[in-house]
């Protein structure tokens, strides 16, 4: 039996200006497969990933942004967002994505999988870690 | 932890980044244009806390490549690629911050 | 220990791959395990068979491909390159290329492509995973 330790994907690029965004989550669809514990953390321009309202028509590539909603099916609900990061960017939390999961341990019920912590409540979760991958 | 930087402060945040986030017993280690972090200059402020606490590690192979060999503060450890290894395999998991 | 390396980045325009290869090398001396090299996004740039770099500099996909290929133990250096990133950027082997009707292909032999499944899984068997990036 496979043993299970805490993946950790940090994400600091903002989408479309580069491709880090895009495969980052790329890796964390397949990493759904694997039933490790699994962390997104959006820190520094990585935060404009889930920001809601994204819309490329203008720029001919792909809005990915959708596929995110997807990863509460996939049991990855644990996304962290640097509080700190969004208040330097003029963002709050009512400025992102409303990315939710169902509790199966609750009844199913809709849960937010994202949550705004500071940076030394990052500082705790990074430190738990046994993989961390960078984009 | 290890955490290693490759980016130069005066390019990227990436070194604050980390610094952000860094718990009391993780290392960092300088690599690429990382180690431009290690030398004296208006940002050393940065790393001084860590360097006096002898957390902060710069890879020799990277600060001479960049000639910047005698400006390295004296509290930060230079290492080889030996060094590197070693410091992986000691301070478990190791973020990279780009 | 088993450890695993991510390469983000192509070729001569960052350093990843040089400080990646040099990390890589040096643990084999040193009698570690390199269980996977994973090249993902740029990094699969590195698996070419057709770069033709100055006489006088160093070779970078010859050195990933001459890298003894060889563990300490005897068990090879697995290089594997991210399907899905490779097809995006052009980077096919033989099967691919039949695949998609590509008249050609470049993935040089001691590289093998693969799913983006490699990489979690040298994360979930490997004792470290460090990533070389830009």
């Amino acid at each position: 039996m496979m043993s299970t330790k805490k993946f950790m994907y940090l994400n600091r690029r903002a989408p479309y200006g580069t491709v880090y965004a895009l495969e980052s989550l790329e890796v964390v669809l397949i990493a759904a497969a694997f039933e490790q514990d699994v962390s997104l953390a959006f820190i520094d321009d990585g935060v404009y990933q889930i920001v809601e309202g994204q819309n490329t028509d203008g720029i001919g590539m792909k809005n990915f942004s959708k596929t995110y909603h997807a990863l509460g099916d996939y049991d990855i609900n644990q996304l962290y967002v640097s509080a700190e990061s969004l208040e330097e960017r003029g963002l709050s939390a009512d400025d992102l994505m409303p990315l939710v999961y169902e509790d199966e341990d609750d009844d199913w019920a809709e849960k937010p999988s994202v949550k705004v912590v500071s940076n030394a409540e990052l500082s705790k979760i990074l430190s738990e870690q046994d993989v961390c991958l960078s984009f | 932890m290890l955490h290693t930087v490759n980016k130069s402060s005066f390019e990227r945040n990436s070194l604050q980044s980390c610094l952000n986030t860094i718990d009391d017993t993780s290392v960092v280690l300088l690599i690429e244009d990382g180690v431009i972090c290690a030398a004296n200059n208006a940002n050393s402020s940065m790393l001084a806390d860590l360097a006096a606490q002898g957390r902060v590690f710069a890879l020799q192979g990277d600060v001479d490549a960049r000639g910047i060999s005698s400006k390295v503060a004296d509290n930060i450890k230079l290492v080889d690629y030996a060094g590197f290894v070693d410091l992986v395999v000691e301070h478990g998991t190791a973020v990279s911050w780009l | 220990m088993k450890i695993s390396i991510q390469i983000n980045e192509g070729p001569y325009q960052h350093q990843a791959s040089d400080s990646a290869y040099q990390f890589v090398k040096t643990a084999i001396e040193k009698g570690h395990e390199i269980f996977r090299v994973f090249f993902y996004h740029d990094g699969v740039d590195n698996a070419s068979r057709f770069t033709v770099p100055p006489q006088d500099d160093r070779h970078i996909v010859n050195n990933w491909a001459e890298l003894g290929i060889k563990n300490a133990d005897g068990s090879d250096v697995e290089l594997v390159v991210c399907v899905a990133a490779a097809l995006r950027r052009g980077m096919l082997d033989e099967s691919e290329a039949g695949k998609n009707g590509i008249d050609g292909n470049n993935i040089h032999p001691a590289f093998r492509i693969s799913g983006l499944g490699q990489l979690i899984e040298a994360g979930i068997q490997s004792d470290r995973l460090v990533v070389f990036g830009d």
